[in-house]
């Protein structure tokens, strides 16, 4: 990956190369991040999976410039080539919103509520390609349309309130993709929707990824609504990637413990019927606490006394393209 | 239900925005219908009482000045300083607020501590010595009292834009490459008009009485001219002898600070919406 960039003609979109990050509190420094590295393609459609707390999101909270100002991060993130880690606000704003954007979970909050939608679409375009507010509100409508919103036009008009959430997500997808950007980050952007929405916005999506080509990264805790759009699947484990490679490959033969325990507590509507939800045993790591040995082990049906006192490093198993964390990955 | 059509619904805040209409364009049309004007002396009629003899309809004071035109004037210059002064300490009070809020940190800190500052100084010192330095006018009267009425503002929006900045729509704000300036201007200021509605409708009448209270020790309006706080001090020398010198200019300033105090909560209880 590293030689494909150097020849200079396949920068990756994102490329996060052990970033850490920490929050340094009273009690003792929590670490969100550790040594986290993974890189998107352009064009690529990324999964990342990992139960809350996993640092999923504060990967990408630190490429957006949107952590807390007492985080403290150490690595770095590069987008499109260039440093972008700690660049400077007034820098960033030229990217974010633009050529990097973000959805995030809750659409029901995510809008301005005293500005009309229009307004809030049209001004991204304004601020970012210094378009006038007709041309910009012009785009806002097309972009509406382009979202399957019904109605644009009286939308355009409307007030957040005044929307589903439904309704909502899709306008934030929109003003996402106002400026055509090369990586859109979506932040569980199905979370907050209930399931026949979700069924809604990841067809979107779909068809977003096939109509242009930006990159995605889809952020979820649920393996399925990342299995149906994500080319390639990183696993995520107390702050650390543990599993990444095809989605084919993961969701078929993962190699890690733990993403195999995440894909059983996936419900499959073909298969027998279960008396109890399957779940995970134990409890995600304290991101509060020094490492001893390997996190997972506690929980880790095949770990033995090497992982509770040596923490596995990420290597290529069993093939190139797929990386995993583990001593014992399932297949060896 | 709107804000409006909320407001619409309680009775007492209703009747108190039609007295102030009232007494507002009594104070603008009154004069043309008067026809003794604020500085003519009628030596006939020296502290005559109210009716209808010279046409005092409200009597004169102890010079034969007519009270009814006195008291209108006295009204709007009240009602010009307090709106002029609540302007500025709106406008200065709100930008100050939500720059300190947004940006938050050293620089919050060493704004509220400015403000601290600057409210430890005895209010009444303060506006003697600007006083005495460039002299008594009108206009130094609006920006005197407007300089001091800001701190309070300036904390609340403050208060409005902490609470306002951990909202997510702000972070979205941010991620869509959205300046500090323009999230402020845009994004927050607007968010806060509720409560500064509130709180502003509350502090013209504090701002009247402390233009009253100026003026009743001489510091600000001065004769010819009048302001109700004038006339009540004028009116305070002959309580004896003529209580109507007292008691029309005293009425008009207690209906008018009821009247906006009431409003004030009406807005209050209209724009206080818990689902936006």
């Amino acid at each position: 990956m590293l030689l494909m960039s150097r020849s200079g003609r396949l920068t990756p979109a994102l490329a996060v190369e052990k970033l850490g990050v920490q929050f340094p509190q009273p009690t003792g420094t929590i670490f969100a991040v550790r040594e986290a590295s993974l890189s998107v393609q352009a064009a690529e459609c990324v999964g990342i999976v990992g139960e809350s707390g996993s640092g999923k999101t504060q990967i990408f909270m630190a490429a957006m410039g949107l952590l807390a100002a007492a985080a403290r991060t150490d690595g770095s993130v590069r987008f499109e080539g260039r440093e972008i880690l700690g660049s400077p606000p007034a820098e960033l704003n030229r990217i974010r919103g633009s050529k990097l954007t973000m959805v995030f979970q809750d659409p029901m909050t995510s809008l301005t509520p005293h500005l009309r939608i229009g307004t809030q679409l049209a001004e991204v375009l304004v601020s970012h390609s210094q378009m006038s507010w007709h041309d910009a509100e012009r785009a806002a409508l097309r972009i509406l349309e382009r979202v399957r919103v019904p109605e644009p036009r009286r939308r355009l008009r409307q007030y957040p309130h005044e929307l589903s959430g439904g309704m909502r997500q899709r306008v934030m997808i929109g003003m996402s993709l106002l400026c055509e950007p090369s990586l859109l980050i979506a932040d569980e952007p199905t979370t907050a929707l209930d399931m026949t929405v979700q069924a809604h916005i990841i067809d979107l999506f779909r068809a977003m990824r096939e109509e242009s080509r930006m990159a995605i990264v889809l952020i979820s805790h649920d393996l399925g609504v990342v299995a149906g759009l994500a080319d390639r699947i990183i696993v995520m484990y107390g702050g650390r990637v543990v599993e990444s490679g095809r989605a084919r490959h993961i969701l078929q033969r993962a190699e890690h413990p733990y993403t195999a325990e995440l894909l059983k507590c996936v419900p499959d509507l073909k298969g027998p019927r279960l008396d109890r939800m399957p779940s995970l045993a134990g409890q995600a790591p304290s991101p509060s606490s020094i490492e001893r040995g390997w996190a997972f082990a506690p929980r880790c049906p095949r770990a033995d006394a090497r992982c509770r006192v040596e923490r596995p490093l990420l290597r290529e198993f069993p093939a190139a393209a797929h990386q995993v964390a583990c001593h014992f990955p399932l297949s060896s | 239900m709107s804000a409006v059509q909320r407001l619409r619904s309680n009775i007492g805040a209703v009747c108190a925005l039609a007295i102030i209409v009232a007494l507002i364009s009594l104070a603008l049309v009154g004069p043309l219908f008067n026809p003794n004007n604020i500085e003519s002396l009628d030596w006939a009629h020296v502290a005559a009482e109210p009716g209808l003899i010279g046409a005092h309809w409200f009597g004169t004071d102890r010079l034969g000045r007519d009270l009814f035109a006195r008291t209108l004037e006295g009204t709007r210059v009240s009602l010009a300083v307090g709106l002029a002064a609540s302007a500025i300490s709106l406008g200065v009070g709100i930008i100050y607020g939500a720059v300190a809020g947004y940006v938050g940190g050293r620089t919050d800190h060493l704004m509220m501590r400015f403000i601290e500052v600057l409210s430890g100084l005895p209010l009444i010192f303060f506006v003697i010595f600007l006083t005495v330095i460039f002299g008594r006018s009108q206009y130094l009267l609006f920006l005197t009292i407007g300089a001091v009425g800001w701190l309070t503002m300036a904390r609340i929006v403050r208060g409005q834009t902490l609470s306002i900045r951990q909202r997510e729509f702000i972070e979205a704000a941010v991620a869509s490459g959205a300046g500090s300036a323009r999230i402020i201007f845009k994004h927050v200021i607007p968010n806060l008009l509720g409560p500064v509605i509130v709180y502003a409708t509350l502090t013209v009448p504090q701002i009247i009485l402390f233009e009253s209270f100026l003026s009743f020790l001489g510091l600000g309006v001065q004769e010819p001219h009048s302001s109700l706080g004038t006339l009540i001090a004028e009116g305070a020398g002959e309580m004896e002898a003529a209580p109507w010198i007292l008691v029309v200019p005293g009425s008009f300033l207690a209906l008018l600070l009821l009247c906006m105090n009431i409003l004030g909560d009406g807005l209050r209880d209209a724009l206080d919406v818990k689902e936006r």
